[in-house]
């Protein structure tokens, strides 16, 4: 299969910089990012995880139906189409996968995101991490045929 | 005002922040907010595979993610630089840093211990395991359940999607199993 080539229309290319400046922006600064907190997540220690997980689902959630029911158009000119993901399957990836998810997270202490915003800050170890996490996802794709799903 | 941002930011106004990711992304773009099929793309972009999963036109399907996730550093260099101090101490419950201590960890500075997350720590047994293993979990995992904490976590949870909650379920019993039965043979 040959690949078609990026689609840089200028406009497309500054918005998706530009919005994940702003998401690695919040994470650090909310310190969501940090090892440290993960721990005290998961150690049900204080509330601040637990609170932006909860209201960002909550704005999310609320900020979805006002856009249903707009019904709106895109900044790049499109009707918006709202991609729903139906459960695949008997579901046995969701469980063990998220399980093996969670293992890692906290061990590493940072999901797919922070690992992105931890480099910028300039942990650079976290280099590391990430090639780790590409190996990851590589060794899912090689595997995905004899997995349970 | 820049006082304010300057110092780290309480939950409800990252949450918030956070879940407005969802509707920007569908508003610019009719994007779906996730992060970890940026692994994928990057998979399918540099290794060469058979895999079918990875037989996938990845430019055009992944270019944005590609691009949110490089902007993404971009946002983590701008906050521990101009918007911040990323060497300071976070204001962690004292409960946590007790625990953290039997655990090992002596030094509190910053976003992540030193101790473990530098690369001299790579060859200890902790700095190994935290980076290299954990890593591979996570991408490992993210992948197999078909999204991370952004795309179930926020995006999944808040289109209530059951696939969505039960991975977050295995989220958190993998993340209780690692903390309290496998961190403390490993620190």
């Amino acid at each position: 299969m040959e690949p078609t080539r990026f689609n840089l229309d200028p406009k497309r290319v500054t918005g998706y910089l530009v919005l994940g400046i702003l998401f690695g922006l919040v994470l650090v600064k909310s310190e969501v990012v940090s090892w440290f907190r993960i721990q005290e997540m998961f150690r049900f220690d204080s509330f601040h995880m637990y609170g932006v997980l909860g209201s960002g689902v909550a704005v999310a959630a609320i900020s979805l139906e006002i856009v249903r029911r707009l019904n709106p158009v895109t900044a790049t000119g499109q009707k918006v189409e709202i991609e729903t993901r139906a459960w695949q399957g008997p579901g046995v990836r969701y469980i063990a996968g998220g399980t093996i998810f969670g293992l890692g997270w906290a061990l590493l202490g940072a999901c797919p995101g922070p690992i992105y915003a931890l480099i910028g800050t300039g942990i650079s170890a976290m280099v590391v991490a990430l090639l780790a996490a590409i190996a990851g996802a590589w060794a899912y794709g090689s595997l995905q045929q004899r997995l349970p799903h | 005002m820049i006082e304010t941002i300057l110092q780290p930011w309480p939950w409800y106004v990252a949450g918030p922040l956070i879940g407005l990711m969802v509707p920007a992304l569908l508003l610019f773009d009719s994007k779906r907010f996730g992060i970890s099929s940026s692994l994928r793309h990057i998979c399918a972009a540099t290794i060469p595979s058979n895999a079918s999963y990875f037989k996938y036109d990845w430019k055009q399907r992944g270019g944005w993610n590609l691009l949110f996730a490089l902007g993404m550093i971009g946002g983590g260099t701008l906050a521990a630089t101009v918007l911040g101090d990323a060497s300071a101490d976070i204001a962690l419950a004292p409960a946590t840093i007790a625990d953290l201590q039997n655990l090992g960890i002596q030094d509190f500075s910053g976003l992540v211990p030193d101790d473990v997350f530098s690369w001299s720590a790579l060859t200890t047994l902790p700095g190994f395991l935290s980076l290299v293993v954990g890593g591979f979990l996570v991408g490992f995992g993210a992948r197999y359940a078909n999204g991370c904490t952004s795309g179930h976590g926020i995006t999944g949870l808040a289109s209530f999607q059951m696939s969505s909650l039960v991975a977050v379920i295995g989220f958190f019993i993998g993340g209780l199993i690692m903390t309290y039965f496998i961190l403390p043979l490993i620190f």
